[in-house]
This record gives C-alpha cells, structure tokens and sequence, in this order.
C-alpha cells in the first residue's frame, strides 16, 4: 500500500515535467521581455543625445533632423521598443559608434575573452576554496582554520588593481614566469581559427598547443587574480556551511554506525553542501561574467567589462544595450542551470 | 544461548564534563551501573545527563566534551584505554544507538536503502548486491510490506512511524549487542509508540541483545524494561526493579510518579515537582 502510494507519487512527479518545462520557458521569455524593456528605457532616459553622438555638434539642422527620424527617435518609445526587440531577434544590435562596427559582432570578440577569464577563475576558486573550507571547518579552531581564514581574509580585502599589478611586476616582470598583459602573445595573434572564440578551445581544436600554451601563459595570472576573491568566498561560505551540517543529528547517526570519519565528512555532510553551494557558486559565476573592469584593465585583457565601460563614457548606447543584453541573459542562464544542478542533487525539490 | 557470568558493561564513577565560555560544566557525575543481557531503563528531566551517558558509551561525546571513570568495560575491552581505531570497530558493530526524530537522524539526500546498506557493509565489507539484500531483509524484519519501495524512498517521503522502523533496522543490521535507545519514541504518535516498542522488543530478543532505554517518560520505561535509573542532575538518585517502581523510596522519583496524570483522575490540579539541592551533591 505504502509502495504504490510511493510509487504514485513518482510517477505523478514525472508527469508535472513538460508542465514545469512549459513554466520555464515562460518565465524566461518574461524575464527576458523584461530584462530588455527595462535597460532599453534607461538608454532612453539618458541625458546623451544619440544623434549628437553619430552626427557630430557641428552638422546642420537638416542632417540632423534626417537622422533622427532614421533613428526612429520620433516615434514614440513603445513602438521604438518594439522596433529594437524586432531587430534583436533578427540579430541586429545596432553598429557602435565606437567602433563603427555591428555590436554583434564586437560581443562575439569581447565576451568569449570574459568567459574564458571568468570560467577559469570560477573553476581555481572552486577547486581551491571549498576543499579548503571542508578543511577549516573539520578542523574547527586549529591552526588550518586559522590559516584558511587569515589567506580568505587577505582575499577579500585586498584590492584586485594592486594585487593584479604586483603580480605582474613579480611573477612576468622579475620571475618571468608567466606571460604579460593580453590574451596572446602578437606574433600569435590571429593565427588561430576562431569557432567559439574562446583561445584555449579554438587552440585545442586546431591542435595548436604552443599557441594553447601561449594563452594559458597568459590567462593564469588574471585568472588567480580574480578567482581570489571566488576563493575567498567560497571557502568561508562552504566552512559555515560544513558546520552547520557536522552538527546536523544525521551525522551523529552516520558516526554512531561507526562509517568512518572521512565517508561521514564527505559522503553524508558534504552531499548536503553541495545542495547549498550550487546558488552560490552560480551566482558568483554570474558576478565574473559581468566582467571584471578593474581586472581587464590591468591586464590589457579585451572583455566585455572594458567594452561596456567604454561604451558608456563614449555615450554608445547600441553598444551598452547589447552588452546588458548579454550580461542578464547570462544570469538567466546561470540560474536556470542552478536550479536544474539544484534539483538532481536534493531529492526534496525534485 | 549461554548465560554470561559477566556483565556486558560495565560503568563505574563515569563523569562528563563539557568545557563553556561560563567555565566546567558536570553533565555526568559519579554513575555507576552494570549491565548484563537485559533492557535497562534511564529515567530523568531534560538535562538531566541521561543522553550523555548514552554518548559517553559510544564515545561520542561534543567537541568540547570530556569523560573520565575508573572502570568503563564492554565484553572484556576497556574502553577507558581503547584508541580510536578499537572504538571505531565497536561502534555500530557491537555498540549502536537509536536516535529520537527519524526527520533529523535519517540523511535527508540519501536513500532509505542507502543508508541501511551502507550500516552493514560499513562492517561487513560485503558487495553492494549482498548489503542490498541485507537491507531488504531487514526492512521485512521490521515489518515493512513493500520492503523494495522503502528502500528507493527518501526519507522526507515516509512517516515518523516507518522512519523509526528505519532507523531500528539500520541500527540492527550489523547484530550489535548492545542497543542505546535515546528517547527512541518520542517524536512519535502514541499508537504508533506502541508499535515500535513492540517491534524494538522482538528484534532485542531474537538477537539476544541488551537494551538502555534513555526516556523522560517514567511508566514506559517502567512497562518496558527490567531495571529502571532515575538520574537526577546528572546522578544517579535511585536504582529500581521495574516492578518495584511503586515502591520508590527516593522523593524525586515519588515526586515525578506523583506528577503523571491519570485518565480517570478528579482533574485534581497536578503537584509541583518538589526539587533539592542536597540531592545533587
């Protein structure tokens, strides 16, 4: 009786799938709808002239004129709205006036550059800080935790620009170990055919690997810098939750059935972390591919940071909707994939 | 099976101190009991130490916990003088305990089966397909009808009743000799109580193992076990048969059977506890 109840239950649970998939989709067209309506009024309601910004302040009223009914800006803003989101669709974002290229086309070279950063040094924060944070919270009040809290604090406070600079002067200007500012060296630029724009996978792919071993000369160092701060994070966030789990009755019950210490941390407390940790490393992952302007900079690295700060002290409007555009769709993305990663790993979601 | 002459543990003078930011505090003083193969009630208030001592057995104490006695023997190991690795071994094996709420004392992302099979092949080191099989039969041992359902469920998916049932087949499957059941039924419904009491009775006896029952619930122990402990601020006040409860001599055991109400009672207001320093000391 209590198994066919049980087994009702799944297959009730299995029937509310294309019911959930259908919720999904929907929320994400509102979010998305959102999203636009949203960063294309503020671009709007800018005090900066569009038309001052591709004309010039010294043409004639007539030019003028002519290109603000080009712009469509005479409309009136629903239909100008409706307008952009028609030509979003058909992949048409405009041309900067910065670089007098299709917006499109400039994300499709300044956001793989942000991914490849903001992926790896998502990836070295996770690998270093919560294995060390399970570390720090098993050896609670010893000297491990001390040092794990110390190395996270320094992480966390100490500025990215400074840290970014002394890095470069020790390890690529002194030590020679790594290599300096950009994604590669010149003499490999645009050797490489690009598929997905991301150097390490196109080099890969080509079989390239002294152009492979060029950008993960280059990428390491800005990659540590910004994962840094993700380490720090991750590592103090995974110790507090370790503990609240350690204390749980569950792994009183795990010990009492004498599974030895190392299963009990990492089989019954840590599967309950990693419900917990999904959001956050989402959401920290989300953070990074926001670009890191202060980062980049430093590192003459080419990311959507840079380009949308520069966009925005340019008066580049098409350019900063774009980048916006790019920018929320990843956190859509991200935290759909969280609640998906959330639902395999936490039966009581499902 | 063959009486022991010796008691299966024994504990003399057994203390627990925990250290706090408010300094030393004595959670456990002077207890002292043997146990042969038999189901031994403690009795006593919240705080009154009765779960530490039921830790202190396993070694399972808080961090900041401390334990000392003259004399804490299992079968023949001292457990004053064990390392890790030998408390390890009797942990589970030999020693286990049942936990109150099955809501908190089960993992929440693992699977009933999961968790019952890895007790046993945490000891055994048998093969997944023979602790799975294990496991149902232990799931049928505790009466469960659908052994196979229950052991795919999640535990947030079946009752406090069947978690309890869980719990018990998870803590038996290794054939442990000695049972610590902490307040093993509290969390339940009272029909349900019965049932698992019940049930926890014939899987202690068709094993043979003994029993300390930790309840705050003074005539279930009484019902249930042979000798009764009535712990008071974390001493042993009185030592009873079961039987004999009625004729307890100590006033705080008069004093909490007094506070029991009764069905068919006049609705009488029910008396204070009465409560004496000197008792503590």
């Amino acid at each position: 009786m209590i198994g066919s109840q049980l087994q009702q239950g799944r297959s009730s649970l299995l029937g509310h799938v294309p019911r959930r998939i259908a919720g999904t989709a929907l929320s994400l067209v509102l979010t998305f709808v959102g999203l636009t309506a949203v960063t294309f009024v503020i671009a709007r309601v800018m005090p900066a002239d569009p038309v001052l910004a591709i004309v010039g302040d010294r043409a004639h009223q007539d030019v003028y004129d002519a290109v603000y009914r080009e712009l469509g800006l005479d409309q009136p803003m629903l239909v100008q709205y409706l307008r952009y989101l028609g030509q979003l669709f058909a992949g048409d974002l405009g041309v900067s006036i910065m670089t007098a290229q299709p917006v499109l086309d400039d994300l499709l070279r300044f956001f793989p550059a942000t991914l490849e950063l903001a992926t790896v040094a998502t990836l070295l924060g996770v690998f270093a800080g919560v294995p060390l944070g399970v570390l720090a919270a098993v050896r609670q009040g010893r000297w491990a935790d001390h040092l794990v809290r110390v190395v996270g604090l320094f992480g966390y406070s100490v500025p990215v620009f400074w840290l970014g600079m002394l890095a470069l002067f020790v390890f690529y200007a002194k030590l020679g170990w790594v290599a300096g500012p950009g994604r590669i060296d010149i003499f490999y630029e645009g050797m490489v055919e690009p598929v997905t724009g991301l150097i390490l996978v196109d080099s890969a792919l080509a079989r390239e690997w002294d152009i492979f071993r060029n950008a993960i000369g280059h990428l390491v160092l800005p990659a540590a810098i910004l994962g840094i701060h993700s380490f720090a994070y991750l590592a103090r966030m995974t110790r507090h939750f370790m503990l609240e789990q350690l204390g749980q009755e569950y792994i009183l019950t795990a010990r009492v059935k004498g599974v030895p210490e190392g299963a009990v941390i990492w089989r019954h407390a840590f599967r309950n972390v990693l419900v917990q940790l999904i959001t956050i490393v989402g959401l920290t992952y989300a953070s990074l591919l926001e670009g890191s302007v202060l980062t980049e900079t430093v590192f003459a690295w080419p990311g959507i940071g840079q380009y949308i700060t520069s966009s925005l002290f340019n008066n580049d409007m098409n350019a900063v909707l774009g980048g916006t555009i790019v920018v929320g769709t990843c956190f859509v993305a991200i935290n759909m994939g969280s609640d998906l990663l959330y639902r395999l790993v936490d039966p009581r979601v499902r | 099976m063959v009486e022991r002459r010796d008691p299966l543990l024994i504990v003399d003078g057994l203390n627990v101190t925990f250290d706090t930011p408010h300094g030393a505090v004595a959670a456990v003083r002077d207890v002292s009991f043997a146990l042969g193969r038999e189901k031994l009630g403690i009795v006593g208030e919240s705080g009154s130490g009765k779960s530490q001592t039921g830790r202190a057995l396993l070694g399972l104490l808080a961090r900041n916990g401390r334990m000392s006695a003259r004399q804490l023997s299992f079968d023949g190991v001292d457990l004053l003088r064990a390392g890790e690795v030998e408390r390890h071994a009797l942990r589970g094996r030999r020693i286990s305990m049942i936990l109150q709420d099955p809501k908190f004392s089960l993992n929440p992302v693992m699977t009933v089966g999961e968790q019952i099979a890895e007790a046993f092949r945490v000891h055994a080191g048998a093969s997944r397909r023979e602790a799975r099989d294990r496991a149902l039969a232990m799931l049928k041992a505790v009466r469960i009808r659908e052994p196979r359902y229950v052991f795919d469920a999640w535990p947030h998916e079946i009752s406090g009743g069947m978690g309890q049932r869980v719990m018990i087949a998870m803590m038996m499957v290794p054939e442990p000799d000695l049972i610590i059941a902490d307040e093993p039924t509290s969390a339940l419904d009272v029909t349900v109580q019965l049932q698992v009491l019940a049930l926890l009775d014939d899987m202690l006896a068709r094993r043979g193992a003994a029993l300390i029952f930790i309840s705050h619930d003074l005539n279930l122990v009484a019902s249930f076990c042979d000798r009764v402990l009535v712990m008071y601020a974390g001493r042993v006040v009185e030592t009873l048969r079961a039987a004999e409860l009625h004729a307890a001599r100590h006033p705080y055991t008069r004093g909490l059977l007094a506070c029991q109400p009764r069905v068919d009672g006049e609705g009488a207001d029910l008396p204070t506890l009465h409560r004496d320093p000197a008792w503590a000391r």
